[in-house]
């Protein structure tokens, strides 16, 4: 088996507006099946994907942050979120869904993939990366 | 004058351009990625909350809901208008300017 490798994708990109978003949350999802070690940045107006209460029902649109929710099934269960982007734009943590994975080595506790992080510290989890992808 | 603007004001200059520019007695439409501007507490939300007292800004409420903005959460003086709101906007002004 080869080497596993940190991959973090960073989202900066609001949803609906572009696809950019959509197109980031499918390839995290495909990339899940490749068992290496991912995580999410949402940086920017990324932080807007996360956004709890979207509802398209009146603008003929694909709501998809309920697929968001499938992430922890993947692995995927860090999803680190930039603090200043939050402030900037006037949310908080309350304002963001509350996704959660089963971790199994924990008798499969139920624990939150959201983790709210400082600019300084995100700089630092980037410097970590083997492979970053930006969308 | 009608105009519109369709891009979130952290990503982009136009909200801020279009409202240096926009005349007293303009509408303002906020639509697509523009709705972000409407939210309150916002490193924007001052520079906007500046300019209600002269031009009328609206925010398209589907776009609002698609995001996960509730109607509590916009900058105060805002108004919500639905796609039927829009075409009387577009009717009743002289000329639509949207920024892009």
């Amino acid at each position: 088996m080869s080497e596993t490798k940190k991959f973090m994708y960073v989202n900066r990109h609001a949803p609906y507006g572009t696809v950019y978003a959509l197109e980031g949350l499918e390839v995290v999802l495909i990339g899940a099946a490749f068992e290496q070690d991912v995580s999410m940045a949402f940086i920017g107006d990324g932080v807007f994907q996360l956004k709890q209460g979207q509802d398209t029902a009146d603008s003929d649109m694909k709501n998809f942050s309920p697929a968001y929710r499938a992430l922890g099934d993947y692995e995927v269960n860090c999803l680190y979120v930039e603090r200043e982007s939050l402030e900037e734009r006037g949310l908080n943590e309350d304002d963001l869904m509350p996704l959660t994975w089963e971790d199994e080595d924990d008798d499969w506790a139920e624990k939150k993939s959201i983790h709210i992080v400082s600019r300084a510290q995100l700089s630092d989890l980037l410097e970590e990366q083997d492979v970053i992808l930006n969308f | 004058m009608l105009h519109t603007v369709n891009k979130s004001p952290h990503d982009s200059s136009s909200l801020r351009t279009c409202l240096s520019l926009a005349k007293p007695g303009s509408d303002l439409l906020l639509i697509e990625d523009g709705v972000y501007g409407a939210l309150s507490g916002s490193i924007h939300s001052d520079t906007i909350a500046e300019r209600l007292n002269s031009v009328t800004i609206y925010a398209l409420g589907p776009d609002l809901k698609a995001r996960g903005i509730s109607e509590d959460r916009l900058i105060s003086g805002i108004k919500v208008t639905g796609y039927d709101g829009f075409v009387e906007l577009a009717s009743g002004n002289d000329k639509v300017q949207s920024w892009l």
